[in-house]
């Protein structure tokens, strides 16, 4: 090894009170930042429609796909989304796991369901939890609905959405869910 | 390609969940002198500087190459960061060659690493932002999915999973660098472990490590000078190749992705390979998650679509079978994020230079480094060989 590799041993031999005390190699120090953020032309649209309980897609002028949420561009051309489309609020799960350890502050109780769901009329899925069913029968292809929060507690905030639920109609042929989760 | 460029010198650490033994300076420099030695070279050597490491959050520490410049020998000489999220340690690598492909360097120095332990990878993974969809599950809970998916559409036995963790796990023992060495690990231990986000295992999922690992690439003149003073033959680089595709888009497949097929037919086509399976002898695959060994084996062109779940559960992607994938233990054994994809890359190259000890496999004469990062977005990969291109 080269002896650039070596380091000097620290000598406390000089400092009073040092001789023998422990040498500390790590801390542990909790930090955050707070930000104010401005979520630009087309998520300001989305979020405040998601504030009167609308979901509020954006298409795509060359193909015709509807994204939710919408960045204002989208991906296959390159071209901005000025149509808005309000989407109904119904969709499919399109795929999902059990998850037994969660993350995050609004993480619900494990185990839960996540799942990729994607709402009638759109072309991506957006992740969300199902509740209201026992973890372990959600399916690929199961309908849900959103339950939003209480209208006194509307914000502009995905939060709005607090989970999915399912709803009673057939189930969604899986291989018709490919490419849009 | 331009001009020829060869792997001639690799190093990695002693990865660790915690290293608590070296800060971050000096763990990256445990790599680059194991590198620099396996070379015969000094930093005074080197013409050029490529480093990657995953988005800053991981660590916590912003833009750290500023003051690690210092460290790492660069001052004076042109020191250049890659971005690709987990795919950057093989973006890193295909960047600093192209230093040399190009001609404008003759011996570069690559790094990729991660120290997680300085932050909360998890969390990085999950905050709470109001203005986006919440992922509250991590990255398991968001590759998951998928994973189930593939099941779904292939038809494959529950346990396929539990046989790639369990061989990854197995090949970890003889790679004393590897971050988990599971002596006591069975495929029951495997099948019984705790579930994480079902069909992830907790044994089937990558640790968070602390590691890094460096690689001095050298063009054609210096290969030949340094494998003549060291005895040990250059890993020449017969293709590399990026593609990325968007995160969001209608008719993108997460369960076998566009770009990643595109970036394996690239480099194949460069390295002249037709037959993947027949022609590779040896792959460094970046599997996470247990599952994703049977995805990409189909991704990458080693098996058809459906199909890649059997040559694991063959048993060919073993130490013994006729494709060997991550002897080296692989992810599943070491995850130091931005490390991990030119871990890949590197020991793909000392497969080839048959550096590999207790993992080695015999007569090695051309091998795959794979990465793939972000929402599955990102791909790089390189075939590397024996023989000069």
């Amino acid at each position: 090894m080269s002896e650039l590799w070596t380091q000097p041993a620290i000598d406390t031999s000089a400092i009073d009170g040092l001789t023998d005390a422990e040498t500390i190699k790590r801390v542990r120090i909790p930090a955050s930042i707070s930000y104010n953020y401005i979520p630009g032309l087309a998520p300001t649209r989305f979020l405040r429609g998601l504030a009167e309980k609308k979901i509020l897609g954006e298409r795509c002028q060359t193909t015709g796909d509807v994204y939710v949420p919408p960045r204002g561009v989208s991906p296959i051309d390159g071209l901005p989304t000025v149509e808005q489309v309000e989407l109904p609020h119904k969709g499919t799960v399109a795929s999902f796991c059990v998850v037994h350890i969660g993350f995050g502050v609004n993480a619900p109780p494990t185990p839960f369901c996540s799942a990729l769901v994607l709402l009638d009329g759109a072309a991506v899925s957006v992740y969300g939890p199902v509740q209201e069913v026992p973890y372990d029968q959600v399916r690929i292809g199961m309908r849900v609905e959103p339950v939003w929060a209480d209208d006194d507690a509307l914000t502009t905030s995905f939060e709005n959405i607090k989970w999915w639920r399912p709803i009673d109609e057939p189930d969604v042929d899986a291989e018709s869910l490919k490419g849009h989760m | 390609m331009g001009n020829r460029v060869a792997v001639i010198g690799v190093g990695q650490t002693q990865h660790a969940a915690v290293r608590g033994d070296v800060s971050l300076p000096g763990l990256i420099r445990e790599a680059v002198y194991r590198a620099l030695d396996d070379a015969q070279m000094t930093m005074a050597d080197i013409d050029a500087i490529v480093i990657g490491k995953a988005p800053d959050f991981f660590e916590g520490i912003m833009m750290p190459e500023g003051y690690l410049a210092e460290a790492l020998g660069a001052v004076g000489k042109p020191f250049f960061r890659v971005h690709t999220a987990g795919s950057v340690g093989g973006s890193t690598a295909i960047v600093a060659a192209s230093h040399i492909e190009a001609g404008v360097a003759e011996r570069v120095l690559t790094i990729g690493w991660e120290m997680q332990s300085c932050s909360e990878a998890m969390w990085a993974l999950s905050f709470p932002i109001p203005f986006q969809q919440q992922l509250v599950a991590g990255a398991g809970g968001y590759f998951a999915p998928f994973i189930r998916e593939y099941i779904r559409r292939s038809n494959a036995p529950d346990d396929i999973g539990v046989l790639v963790a369990l061989k990854d796990r197995l090949n970890a023992l003889k790679n004393p660098y590897a971050h988990l060495h599971e002596p006591d690990i069975t495929y029951d231990s495997v099948k019984e472990s705790f579930m994480l986000w079902e069909p992830i295992r907790y044994s089937e999922t990558c640790p968070s490590s602390d590691g890094a690992i460096a690689m001095v690439l050298g063009s054609e003149s210096v290969a030949e000078a340094t494998a003549a003073a060291t005895g040990v033959r250059p890993a020449w680089v017969h293709g590399m190749s990026m593609r990325s595709e968007p995160s969001m888009a209608s008719g993108r497949d997460q369960v076998s992705p566009q770009a990643g097929k595109d970036c394996a037919a690239d480099v194949f086509a460069q390295a002249g390979v037709t037959d993947p399976r027949a022609e590779i002898d040896v792959v460094e695959m970046y599997v996470p998650f247990s599952w994703y060994e049977p995805m990409w084996l189909e991704n990458l062109g080693f098996a058809a679509e459906g199909e890649g779940w059997k040559m694991t559960e063959q048993g060919a992607t073993q130490l013994d079978g006729d494709l060997p994938v991550n002897c080296s233990g692989g992810v599943l054994s070491t995850n130091p994020i931005g490390a991990s994809g030119m871990l890949r890359f590197g020991e793909a190259a000392m497969q080839v230079r048959g550096q590999c000890g207790d993992h080695q496999i015999d007569g090695v004469r051309r091998a795959l480094g794979h990465a793939y990062g972000g929402a599955a977005q990102y791909y790089a990969m390189w075939v590397v060989g024996a023989d000069k291109p």
